[in-house]
């Protein structure tokens, strides 16, 4: 589903040279649930944003589900976005001046689907919100906020989800019920879904851990789930 | 991209504005100020031709008029016979300026005297109060006046007025003239008299200029053309000539025309300040959407969708904007048609024009999104990692883009275009778009030094809210950098048309005590000049300048050709018609006046004017002057025209004998001067014997002694004519001030779309005041430490503008006064100091107003709202 091939990547920032991730290799099979972790600064988000093509790396590849992103343009690498990955972020990242509803449609509109509206409600009353499908992120919780996320990440069908610190934002209680939600949509849905996180407790849901530090993967192992 | 892609597009767009179209309407007043000004002059302009097709022939009242400066010869009084005697109807005019006088209290007034046959005007109607005064015109020796001569003599209908040895009754006032303006009577107000009883008033004499013109309706249409085409070469040798309706009709049209081009590049102004409100509210507007925009990129947005959603957006305004616009175009049109009224010799409907309110949708439009693309094509490269990481390095979007390049040259290209769309002639365009192009240059400039500074002024010492509000300026997200410029530019129009008024009133301002004349009398015949000398005597009233006026026409030109004949030629074919054909009204003296100086050749002195020698003759080849060759000393500017220099030889006929000269020099003369000025002046002996009269200059200081020597002249020399200082300065403040309210009128959109600029500005950093409001709040600064800063960050942009745009307004003023106007140049500073001080005022209460709301509640309202 997803292969991570000598991944390196260097920012240079005021004349310096950064090292952020260095010769990562691995891959991950349809419908698994990976978590990434390690301290903050090893990279994490670094390698999420390659995975997702959101940059691309200095030296390695990607392949995603049998597409390698390095010949892919900027605008070709949004087109397979939209098909086939979503995305759930630390700050959930709603559009603030639509709904709830609508921050669910955008995906499938976004593809000109045509019933956006009734597959969106779906997946909010799948999260628990369907009664707040008209309010607006500035009018819901951080737990809520989130969820509406999950919802918008799932409302396409993706063939991998990624997650970057999903719970961080969130209270531990609140943080647990949504780890537990994504859990849940993975299995039900059958979807690909990689997580970075620095909570243990969320890691541990996952079948499988890449460890980062420094840049650089240092351990591969199976979680608790 | 898909129907439905499309729709889902612009339905996203349509959530996405969602919470921002508060900020957003201020953009609206940008667009909508700037269509207003240009549909309301375009509506004004359509309606204004329309007025003129309709009424061409009203424009003279006939459908062709001959003209002369002199009495009809006999070629032309054969066609007007001829004509007669083929159906077409003739009604001739005589008119010509004298001093109308209430025989009950002796009041005087310069007045344009308009001696009508029966029938004028043919086309048209000329409107009176009473209505019926017209109609009584020609039944007795009667009179029909403008309504100021009315005031101005304080007589009524019933009263009676003489003009020379005649006296009319008085029946009403004239109202509306077809083919007058009605500022035309500010300097010399009109009086309609029956031409039967001209020769009664003995005031066409020798020396008068009076113009003889026949109006004429023709049997049949087009044979107007026909006259013109076979008698213009016979007429002009009797000086007469013939004009059609049509030409008066084209002739209107093109000076309206450029007086349209004119007010419309004015107005376009606005549009360009709406624009650059627009592009800097959007730059503002789209960074904080770069989050938003990144999710978008990682939900598989393309560059193009997003592109997409925001162009929607500027589309949306622009359309909204300029539909405003129009709305309020057509209500400035109303306002506009009124102050122009009385320039113009037609009356204008003030009706909605449609296609003015196309364009200036299409206008609006083109605004929004040229000005708004710049900034919009950012988006295109807002990078999906934003949404991962808030504080991205802003590169991503802001890194080299050739589509930058493109929308830059987008953006000009197409503005130039506009320019030149209004202006109608690319030298207007360039002159005026590259002018306000530089101004706003130099006012960013400003803006940016003063920034530069503001960053490195040591400002410890300064209390805290003065310190704040001074940091406020040159912090990252400041606007002053649009601010400036865009209330600079509406200061500097309003500055320019001040300063430009006020010294076009210099020359004829009374020195306070001083010694410049404030009368001007002329036609004083010759055997009437010492009376009119004994007549200033007997008052005590100084005889400043006595000037003999000799009436003459150029008979032929003669150009030296020193080894050049090609320069001859082409000085021959430069030589305007005009110059040729005029009559010259000139003078003899031996000595300069104030008002002019030599700028080329020699000045005679006394002793050497005799024909054949002086100074002249030594000037040039000696040989060359024949013994009968007198000096002459052609004013500049027509020398020009004539295609004459130094040592050229005119020969001039005067009233039938000709005197041969050469010219000696060349004079640069103020005309502006409350003087008599001359094209030619020619040495004391040239014109000893040529029948003259004179023209008298004195100073009586006051009103009432110069009222007492008017009625005093008046009553004992009927045909002297008097200009008095006063009334001419009454008549010219008059006009001023209707011009310069029609600009002023025009300007204030520009003002206007500054001031929405200046509140675009303060609603851009509204989120940066809410941090800093938490922040200041949280340490612990009280409410009135908060408002001082906001203060003094508004006075101190709002001043900065005040002074550049003043600044920008003296040069340009002082420039036009000298090059164009003539006339000498001076501030003046109090006027200056109440526009800039307002300027910076009403910035200071609207940018702290509008930011105030940012402040005024909690820290916890303030951290919600982020």
């Amino acid at each position: 589903m997803l292969i991570a091939q000598s991944l390196e990547k260097r920012y240079s920032t005021g004349g310096r040279e950064l090292v952020v991730l260095r010769d990562v290799s691995f891959e991950v099979a349809a419908g698994e649930f990976v978590a990434v972790v390690g301290p903050s600064g090893s990279g994490k988000t670094t390698l999420l944003g390659l995975l997702a093509g959101l940059d691309l790396p200095t030296r390695g590849r990607v392949v995603l589900d049998g597409v390698s992103l390095r010949f892919l343009s900027e605008d070709d690498r949004a087109r397979l976005r939209r098909e086939k990955v979503g995305f759930v972020f630390q700050s959930f990242q709603l559009l603030p001046s639509l709904t709830a509803l609508e921050n669910v449609q955008v995906p499938l509109e976004l593809r000109g689907e045509s019933d956006a509206s009734s597959r969106a409600g779906e997946l909010l009353e799948r999260v628990g919100l369907a009664d707040r499908a008209g309010h607006f992120p500035a009018q819901l919780s951080g737990g809520e906020q989130q969820r509406v996320a999950l919802a918008r990440a799932f409302v396409h069908r993706p063939r991998i989800l990624f997650a970057d610190e999903p719970t961080g934002n969130l209270d531990s209680e609140t943080g647990d019920a949504v780890a537990e939600l994504l859990a849940e949509l993975n299995r039900e849905l059958g979807t690909t879904l990689v997580l970075v996180t620095h909570e243990d407790l969320v890691a541990r849901r996952a079948r499988r851990i890449l460890r980062l530090a420094d840049g650089r993967l240092v351990s591969d192992s199976a979680g608790a789930a | 991209m898909s129907s439905r892609g499309l729709a889902a597009v612009a339905a996203l767009a349509w959530r996405e504005s969602r919470f921002a179209r508060r900020h957003l309407a201020l953009l609206l007043g940008a667009v909508g100020l700037g269509v207003g000004a240009l549909v309301a002059v375009a509506g004004f302009r359509a309606q204004l031709a329309r007025a003129i097709e309709d009424g061409a022939r009203t424009l003279l009242g006939a459908d062709a008029t001959i003209s002369s400066r002199e009495p009809f010869g006999p070629r032309t009084s054969a066609l007007l016979d001829s004509l007669r005697a083929s159906g077409a109807e003739v009604a001739r005019t005589t008119s010509f300026a004298s001093m109308a006088l209430a025989p009950a209290d002796g009041r005087t007034r310069l007045a344009r005297v308009r001696a009508v046959e029966p029938g004028f005007p043919f086309y048209g109607l000329v409107e009176t109060d009473p209505p019926d005064a017209w109609a009584s015109l020609q039944q007795g020796r009667n009179a029909v006046l403008d309504p100021g001569l009315l005031t101005a003599l304080g007589v009524q209908p019933g009263d009676s007025v003489a003009l020379g040895q005649a006296r009319f009754v008085v029946r009403g006032s004239l109202v509306k003239v077809p083919g007058d303006a009605e500022i035309a009577s500010a300097f010399a107000p009109r009086i309609y008299v029956p031409a039967r009883y001209l020769d009664e008033t003995g005031l066409v004499g020798f020396g008068s200029r009076v113009e003889y013109e026949a109006a004429l309706r023709l049997p049949s249409r087009g044979s107007a053309e026909a006259l013109e085409r076979t008698h213009t070469r016979n007429l002009r040798v009797e000086h007469a000539s013939v004009r059609t309706a049509e030409e008066a009709q084209s002739q209107l049209t093109e000076s309206l025309g450029r007086l349209g081009s004119y007010m419309a590049l004015v107005g376009s102004l606005a549009l360009v300040l709406g624009g650059i409100g627009v592009g800097s509210a959007t730059a503002a507007y789209v960074s904080r959407k770069w989050e938003s925009i990144a999710t978008l990129r990682c939900l598989g947005a393309t560059s193009g969708q997003v592109l997409a959603v925001y162009v929607l957006q500027a589309a949306a305004l622009g359309a909204a904007g300029a539909g405003l616009g129009v709305a309020l175009g057509f209500a400035a049109q109303r306002v506009l048609t009124r102050l122009v009224a009385s320039f113009l010799p037609v009356d204008v409907s003030p009706g909605l024009d449609l296609s003015a309110a196309a364009a200036g949708l299409a206008i609006g439009l083109w605004a929004a999104l040229a000005f708004a693309l710049l900034p919009i094509l950012g988006v295109r490269r807002v990078s999906p990692l934003r949404a991962l990481r808030r504080r991205l390095e802003p590169s991503a979007a802001e890194g080299k883009d050739p589509w930058r390049w493109a929308g830059w040259a987008a953006v000009a290209v197409s503005t130039a275009l506009f320019f030149l769309l209004e202006a109608g002639s690319l030298k207007l365009a360039a002159i005026f778009g590259g002018g306000a192009v530089a101004a706003l240059g130099l006012l960013a400039l400003l803006a940016w030094g003063a920034r530069r500074t503001l960053a490195g002024l040591p400002r410890n010492r300064l209390p805290f809210p003065i310190r704040q509000g001074l940091a406020s300026l040159h912090r990252p997200g400041s606007q002053i950098r649009v601010v400036v410029p865009a209330l600079g530019l509406g200061v500097f129009l309003l500055a320019t048309v001040l300063l430009v008024r006020h010294n076009l009133l210099i020359p004829i301002r009374p020195a306070a005590g001083g010694s410049r004349a404030d009368l001007v009398v002329w036609d004083v015949q010759d055997d009437q000049a010492e009376g009119v000398g004994a007549v200033l005597a007997a008052r005590g009233l100084p005889l400043l300048q006595k000037a003999p006026i000799v009436p003459m026409r150029i008979g032929s030109i003669e150009r030296a050709t020193p080894g050049d004949e090609a320069s001859s030629s082409a000085r021959r074919g430069r030589a305007s018609g005009w110059a040729v054909r005029r009559e010259y009204r000139s003078t003899f003296r031996d000595s300069l006046v104030g008002s002019e100086r030599v700028v080329e050749g020699r000045w005679w002195s006394p002793a050497g004017t005799a024909p054949g020698g002086g100074e002249a003759a030594a000037n040039t080849e000696e040989g060359a002057a024949g013994a009968d060759t007198y000096p002459v000393s052609m004013e500049q500017d027509v020398a020009g025209e004539l295609g004459v220099r130094v040592g050229d030889r005119i020969t001039w006929d005067v009233q039938g004998v000709p005197v041969e000269t050469r010219v000696a020099s060349l004079r640069s003369v103020e005309w502006a001067r409350f003087e008599p000025n001359f094209f030619a002046v020619f040495p004391p002996g040239a014109l000893a014997g040529a029948p003259r009269s004179w023209v008298v200059l004195t100073r009586a200081a006051n009103p009432r002694a110069s009222a007492a020597l008017q009625s005093a002249l008046v009553r004992r020399f009927p045909n002297v004519s008097v200009l008095d200082l006063t009334v001419i300065q009454q008549a010219l403040d008059e006009v001023l001030d209707r011009v310069a309210t029609i600009i002023r009128f025009l300007a204030a959109f520009s003002l206007g779309a500054g001031f929405v600029v200046l509140l675009g500005a303060v609603s851009a950093s509204r989120l940066e005041r809410l941090r800093e409001a938490v922040l200041l709040k949280t340490l612990g600064a009280t409410r009135g430490q908060v408002a001082t800063a906001l203060v003094v960050e508004y006075l101190t942009q709002g001043t900065l503008a005040a002074l550049a745009g003043i600044a920008l307004g003296v040069a340009a003023a002082w420039g036009l006064s000298r090059w164009l106007f003539e006339v000498p140049f001076e501030a003046p500073l109090p006027a200056l100091v109440a526009l800039g001080g307002l300027t910076a005022l009403l910035a200071a209460a609207i940018g702290a107003g509008a930011g105030w709301s940012a402040y005024r509640g909690t820290p916890m309202e303030a951290l919600r709202e982020e």
